[in-house]
């Protein structure tokens, strides 16, 4: 009986062996850099939006606290974004004939409300709750970043479940006084009370923190 | 051969890396998140507006306002009163109530001091109508400040308005001892008025 295969083949298939190996092992390390680059995790992506707002201008500029647009931060789930009437506290005297100001003036107008783009936005398998983090003494800038400093507002963090683990599993150094939930350019671990001393003052029990039900509900 | 499990692990990685990039059905449910749009919805809103009337739960049925504190005067209102002045009010009436808020700085009509005669005989009931009605060009804040927290406010301001008018007599000895000692610049201004 004739060979079928030539000779070469015995290094044909060991070369293919290795070279699946090697390609496999590449493979890998280019899907986990992938996953976890900015183009996967979302960070620094800065949507368009139907109206150029300015956190850079309205609380780095004038001083407004978070909670006057976002109200409902401290009893809800969601934070809650400003319904054009909040605007139009300041804007039916305040530059009222910029053109930028149009889409606002015409929600108001026609009743119909400005569609915001999202800018962050977590899957819809995990749960996530404003509420059970401001009123633990987490910050809005341990999240979202200095957004006094944005003329159009950006994601500054992963919002991976690795990102939302490490400080679950040792919250003590993000930790802040009430008073100081929406200040911006606090170093919580630098300036204030102690972490562990606040984890006491919160009652923040740490265990169920990294519970998978605690975040897949 | 071994060549066979080598070439399946590669597909599974394949696999692997194709679901990896997956927004599948399980990301994006098919529900609404708050204020997801709604196609074919009016204005595209999954967040409908409750029809005139309706009550929140938690909050008196009861449409009558009380004439005065429906709730015991305490530190703790107070102090909640402060925090949410000092979040809606201050832009425009600054930290003090004098009227010189930032916004009104850029160019807002200025309001008037709250420390006027008229407004220091005002009642809690004026100042709960104002936040509730808005007044003049200043707009409503009701659908933002709940009713006891309207309160709370009612209530700050009538103490940011004694604040004004502290008196030496109304200090204790102890904290006197310290004013005559001239460390406390801000009690000395409020009570030499
Ligand atoms: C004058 C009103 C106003 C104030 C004050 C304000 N915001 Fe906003 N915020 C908005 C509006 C309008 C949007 C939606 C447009 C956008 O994304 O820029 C928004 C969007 C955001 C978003 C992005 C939401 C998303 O789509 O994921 C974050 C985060 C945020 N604000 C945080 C803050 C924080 C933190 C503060 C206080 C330090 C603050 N905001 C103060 C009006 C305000
Ligand atoms: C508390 C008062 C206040 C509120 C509420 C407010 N603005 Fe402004 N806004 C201002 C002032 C004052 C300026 C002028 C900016 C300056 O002087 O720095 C301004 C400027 C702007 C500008 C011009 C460009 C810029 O950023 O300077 C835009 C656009 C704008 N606001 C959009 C909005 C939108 C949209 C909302 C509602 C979500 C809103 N504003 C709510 C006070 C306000
Ligand atoms: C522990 C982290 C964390 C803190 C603290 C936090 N946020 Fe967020 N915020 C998020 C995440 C995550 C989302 C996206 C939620 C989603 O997709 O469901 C978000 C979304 C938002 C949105 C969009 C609307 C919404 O609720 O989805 C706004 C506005 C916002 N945050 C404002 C604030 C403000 C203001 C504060 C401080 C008072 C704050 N956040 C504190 C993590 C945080
Ligand atoms: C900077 C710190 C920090 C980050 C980041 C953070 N958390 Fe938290 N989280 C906390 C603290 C502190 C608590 C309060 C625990 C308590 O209630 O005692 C908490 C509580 C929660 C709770 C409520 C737990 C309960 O028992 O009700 C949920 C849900 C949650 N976090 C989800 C998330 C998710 C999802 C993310 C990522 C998107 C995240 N957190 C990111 C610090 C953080
Ligand atoms: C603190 C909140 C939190 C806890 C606790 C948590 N997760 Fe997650 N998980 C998330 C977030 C946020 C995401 C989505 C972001 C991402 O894919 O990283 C996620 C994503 C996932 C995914 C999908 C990954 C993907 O690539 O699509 C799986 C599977 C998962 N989690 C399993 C678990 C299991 C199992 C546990 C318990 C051991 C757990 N999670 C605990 C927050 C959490
Ligand atoms: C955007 C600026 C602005 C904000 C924010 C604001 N006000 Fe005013 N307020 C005004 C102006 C302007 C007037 C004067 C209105 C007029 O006479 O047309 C006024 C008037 C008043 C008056 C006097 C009414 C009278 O009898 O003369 C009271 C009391 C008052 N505001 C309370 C409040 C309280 C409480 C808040 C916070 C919940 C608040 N304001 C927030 C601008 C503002």
């Amino acid at each position: 009986m004739p060979q079928i295969f030539p000779r070469r083949a015995n290094s044909l298939v060991s070369a293919m062996l290795w070279g699946g190996l090697v390609g496999g092992v590449a493979l890998v390390i280019v899907a986990i850099t992938l996953g976890s680059s900015a183009h996967t995790t979302g960070v620094n992506s800065t949507p368009e939006q139907p109206v150029p707002f300015s956190h850079g201008h309205h609380v780095g500029g004038l001083g407004i606290d978070c909670r006057y647009c976002h109200t409902s931060v401290e009893q809800s789930d969601f934070a809650g974004l400003p319904p054009t009437s909040t605007c139009m506290t300041c804007h039916s005297q305040l530059w009222t004939s910029a053109a930028m100001l149009a889409p606002v003036r015409q929600s108001l107008q026609h009743d119909k409300p400005i569609a915001w783009v999202r800018v962050h936005d977590l899957p819809d398998f995990t749960y996530f709750s404003h509420r059970a983090h401001v009123n633990n003494g987490v910050g809005c800038e341990s999240c979202h970043g200095r957004v006094d400093r944005m003329p159009i507002t950006t994601q500054q963090k992963p919002l991976t479940m690795q990102w939302c683990l490490a400080c679950h599993r040792h919250p003590e150094p993000y930790l802040r006084p009430e008073n100081r939930i929406t200040a911006l350019g606090y170093d919580p671990a630098g300036d204030g009370i102690p972490g562990h001393e606040l984890r006491e003052h919160y009652g923040i029990r740490k265990d169920n923190l990294t519970e998978c039900v605690t975040c897949h509900r | 051969m071994s060549g066979r499990p080598v070439r399946r692990g590669m597909g599974g990685l394949l696999i692997l890396l194709v679901s990896a990039c997956d927004q599948g059905p399980m990301t994006n449910q098919p529900k609404y998140e708050t204020f997801e749009p709604a196609p074919r919805w009016p204005h595209n809103q999954s967040a409908r507006v409750p029809v005139a009337g309706t009550v929140a739960r938690g909050e008196a049925i009861d449409p009558r306002v009380p004439e005065t504190l429906p709730m015991p005067l305490t530190r703790e209102l107070l102090e909640r009163g402060q925090a949410l002045f000092n979040i809606y009010c201050s832009p425009c009436h600054g930290r003090d109530g004098a009227g010189a808020g930032m916004i009104v700085q850029r160019g807002f009509p200025a309001p008037p001091t709250l420390h006027s005669d008229r407004l220091r005989q005002a009642s809690l009931r004026h100042f709960y109508d104002v936040i509730s009605h808005g007044y003049g060009v200043m707009y409503a804040y009701a659908d933002r400040v709940a009713r006891s927290d309207r309160w709370a406010i009612a209530a700050y301001i009538e103490a940011l308005q004694l604040s004004q008018y502290a008196r030496v007599d109304d200090l204790t000895a102890e904290q006197r001892a310290r004013l005559e000692g001239g460390s406390s610049g801000q009690a000395g201004e409020g009570a030499q008025q």
